[in-house]
């Protein structure tokens, strides 16, 4: 059943350090976002003198619109636990969690049995394959709380307090769960492990892009014919995945924009169609590669509204912690709305463009910090669409309600 | 003197507080374990109300505005008991750009009560959730439980009309 | 056992300084007679690093840094004052005067306000975002003291003070975002709780008129705060 194998090969024969050097070589970075290199994060973890250290997956998945992490949860739990029994390994922890979204009902029951499974197999627990390496998993639950898949408040949330991020540094891998040092990845990240230790990490780093190696999941969906989870090298372009692997628009409809990171993200227009999708180009075009998620959107669609509805979530996923944050996206989530329904003034664009570079500029966390992202990319790229509803009091797309009371809901 | 955490009664002599106390004795009652618990908590009961976050906050010697701050900060937990059924609606980015916002107004509409609400008569709750991970099947929800995907206003307002006309 | 404590060197602005390695760069300013402005921060109680206006640029980084929780670092070169920062500032202070209803001139605590003082020192002149005007409650229940929600930035210097100094943790956070108060227990009247002790520590840190005294007309609730660093230093001694 090919379940394990590389763990229990790891054990055999490699030791921590190769293990380690091995992620380097692959060139693997995390999925879950940010992007940063996994061999680097359990460097730094093995490196530290603690008597306890922890690995920890986020399995989060917060970002409405991305569902990969999900379907390797239910798919194929056993090998997101065999890589963090490899990563536990590579960096002397005994103990781990998954914090896995309570949304996720099917996952939860699949990785419970999962984790049962392999305990019966001694192949997680005390004395794993028979040797002095003992680890245990255990699942937390969600609550509901986009904010609980940035690092810290996910910590935070598995020691039962409320969500709220706290300042980096210390980092996890110094200082995380319990004030352990901690590792941290994504669902993906782990998932990518055990392949990885069985052909070596040079086999990894030749696909994929030079800075962006290996293959990486998107959730498509929205506006193309072909919805659903699609597995491509790093560099395809966006036009291949949208127009040939999602099979274009429905409807004989134009293509307008794509979606991609979610809340953190941005829309990237057609004119960039032809764009390498990796962790550069994204960043470059105002968006980010995030956890995967793409949504197609057509013409039907109007990038204000699109750009309120994203400000709408993360005003309310914000924490309330810090106070530009709490208060900077509400503001902009209000100003939207006030040019959506026909009651912005040309003053109004300059505000936002300030408020939103204040946001990115001084908030505490992630969440904050890439808030404008989606306000941004639409100025960026549709500005005129803004003016439409500005100047002539018009939604070219005819989502918006202009004029009529019902849009202010503040 | 040492007081027994454990034997701190709970607010009713309900046998689903057993599966609440099994939880956190599981956790050695340590207060790391409030998240898990009102879970429990909210599995049993359906809901959390101020009697259980009391008991909870006793128990697992967590201050009382801790667990208030932490029952209200996640949006799975609620104080507020239940309708008999539930209809929730995502509104994840695919379902929003396929058409949620028009159901949500349509079931608002028809019940008369807003999202997050409960019918006057205890029947109907209105709730939305931030993406199912049903993105291909938008715009999805959730009818008592059942995943159900490619909605229309009529299919929403046949499932919520036939939960409507059944009170009495 | 004690460790040698190292030292290291830097420059904030144009001043050569050198800190104790496990210092803030907030606290090494403050002792060389720079300021910089701080709000949730209290001398005597954790670092929050919530309200942002300790912000400083540190040369070779892009982003700007939290004084309040940024350690000192060897040949660091700090900026406590540049022009991108004192602008961030002034509209931080916007933000938290548009957040709730701060009516300077019929509160307890005008003229001795900690957000009212900054503003004048930031110049910030006027508020260029709109008021959002919540109606929020005001909690008279207690004997001794009120809490007004109207004034509140959430710095949780309450929260702080109650649960590191005064061990009770009878206030917290609810909700989330845009919608968080500051609560007493489970959300109830203050004058009901069992778990305030009515030492009134919380009254004295807050830095606005949210929590003041009973029975002080506007403009005279002026805060006690010389208990906190006492209070510290007794406890250090001690260990
Ligand atoms: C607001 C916010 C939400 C996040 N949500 C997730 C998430 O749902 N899943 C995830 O894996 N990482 C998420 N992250 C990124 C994590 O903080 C962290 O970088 C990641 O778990 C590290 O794993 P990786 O190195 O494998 O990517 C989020 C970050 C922020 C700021
Ligand atoms: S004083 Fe540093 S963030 Fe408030």
């Amino acid at each position: 059943m090919g379940g394990y194998s590389a763990l229990l090969r790891v054990l055999e024969e490699m030791r921590p350090m190769e293990v380690i050097e091995q992620m380097a070589r692959s060139g693997l970075r995390g999925r879950g976002g940010a992007g940063f290199p996994t061999g680097l994060k359990w460097s730094t973890v093995a490196k530290a003198v603690h008597p306890k250290k922890y690995v920890v997956c986020n399995a989060d998945e917060g970002d409405p619109g991305a569902f990969m992490d999900r379907s390797v949860l239910e798919s194929d739990p056993r090998r997101v636990l065999e890589g963090m029994a490899i990563g536990a390994y590579a960096v002397g922890a005994d103990e781990g969690y998954i914090y896995v979204r309570a949304e996720y009902p099917l996952a939860v029951k699949r990785l419970r049995i999962a984790i049962a499974q392999a305990e019966r197999m001694g192949l997680l627990g005390k004395n794993i394959g028979g040797t002095r390496f003992s680890f245990h998993v255990d699942l937390r639950l969600g609550g509901g709380a986009f904010v609980c898949g940035e690092e810290t408040a996910l910590l935070a949330s598995i020691e039962g307090k409320r969500g709220a991020p706290r300042p980096r540094p210390p980092f996890p891998a110094e200082s995380g769960l319990y004030e352990c040092p901690t590792i941290i990845n994504n669902v993906e990240t782990f998932a990518n492990v055990p392949p990885i230790m069985r052909k070596g990490g040079d086999w990894y780093a030749r696909i994929g892009t030079a800075k962006s190696k290996g293959t990486k999941v998107f959730a498509l969906a929205g506006c193309v014919n072909n919805t659903g989870l699609i597995e491509v090298p790093m560099g395809i372009t966006l036009r291949e995945i949208i127009m040939e692997i999602g099979g274009g628009i429905p409807g004989g409809r134009q293509f307008k924009a794509v979606q991609t990171g979610g809340p953190s993200g941005g829309c990237i227009p057609a004119e960039h169609l032809d764009m390498p999708v990796d962790y550069q180009s994204l960043t470059q075009l105002g968006s980010i590669m995030g956890s995967g998620g793409m949504i197609v959107m057509d013409e039907s669609s109007c990038m204000v509204d699109v750009a309120k509805y994203f400000m709408e979530f993360c005003m309310s996923e914000s924490c309330g912690k810090c106070a530009p944050c709490r208060v900077g996206t509400a503001q902009i989530y209000e100003m939207l709305c006030r040019i959506t329904n026909g009651t912005g003034t040309p003053d109004d664009l300059k505000l936002l463009e300030e408020l939103c570079d204040l946001v990115r500029t001084t908030s505490l966390c992630g969440l904050g910090q890439n808030a404008p992202n989606p306000v941004l990319s639409t100025l960026r790229y549709f500005r005129h669409e803004y003016l439409t509803h500005i100047e002539v009091q018009a939604c070219p797309a005819q989502v918006c309600k202009l004029h009529s009371a019902a849009e202010v809901t503040v | 003197m040492k007081i027994d955490f454990e034997m701190i009664a709970p607010p009713s002599n309900d046998k689903r507080w057993r599966v609440v106390q099994m939880t956190m004795r599981q956790h050695g009652n340590q207060p790391n374990a409030l998240i898990e618990t009102l879970h429990s908590v909210q599995e049993s009961f359906g809901y959390l109300d101020k009697e259980s976050l009391r008991y909870v906050a006793a128990v697992l010697r967590v201050p009382q505005s801790r667990v208030y701050g932490v029952a209200t900060f996640y949006h799975f937990f609620t104080l507020q008991p239940q309708g008999l059924h539930i209809c929730l609606l995502c509104t994840g980015t695919a379902c929003y750009i396929k058409g949620a916002p028009n159901l949500v107004a349509d079931v608002e509409k028809l019940t008369g009560v807003a999202l997050g609400k409960t019918t006057p008569d205890g029947q109907v709750s209105l709730m939305t959730a931030r993406c199912l991970g049903s993105c291909g099947l938008a715009p999805a929800g959730v009818f008592d439980g059942t995943v159900v995907g490619n909605l229309s206003a009529p299919t929403v307002h046949a499932r919520v009309e036939e939960w409507l006309s059944h009170d009495a | 056992m004690t460790s040698p404590v190292r030292v290291k060197t830097l420059r904030i602005n144009d001043l050569d300084v050198s800190a104790r390695e496990d210092e803030t760069v907030l606290e090494i300013a403050r002792e060389n007679g720079i300021w910089i402005p701080s709000l949730c921060e209290i001398e005597g109680l954790s670092a929050l690093s919530a309200c942002r206006l300790c912000l400083v640029e540190v040369k070779g980084s892009p982003r700007l840094h939290p004084a309040c929780v940024l350690k000192v670092e060897e040949g660091m070169e700090v900026f406590t004052n540049s022009e991108r920062v004192a602008k961030y500032r002034r509209m931080i202070l916007e933000l938290m005067f548009s957040e709730r209803n701060h009516i300077c001139s019929v509160c307890v605590s005008n003229g001795h306000c900690d957000l009212q003082a900054l503003a004048q020192m930031l110049d910030m002149t006027h508020v260029e975002m709109p008021y959002r005007n919540p109606a929020l409650s005001v909690d008279a229940s207690h004997q001794r003291f009120i809490l007004d929600h109207n004034r509140c930035i959430l710095c949780q210097r309450c929260v702080r003070v109650c649960d590191e100094i005064e061990g009770a943790h009878t206030w917290d956070l609810m909700g989330r975002g845009i919608n968080a108060r500051v609560i007493i227990d489970l959300a109830e009247p203050w004058g009901a709780s069992q778990t305030c002790t009515g030492c009134g520590k919380c009254v004295q840190v807050c830095p606005t008129g949210a929590l003041s005294e009973k029975g002080v007309s506007s403009g005279e609730m002026i805060k006690k705060r010389q208990f906190l660093p006492y209070l510290t230093t007794m406890r250090e001694a001690r260990r």
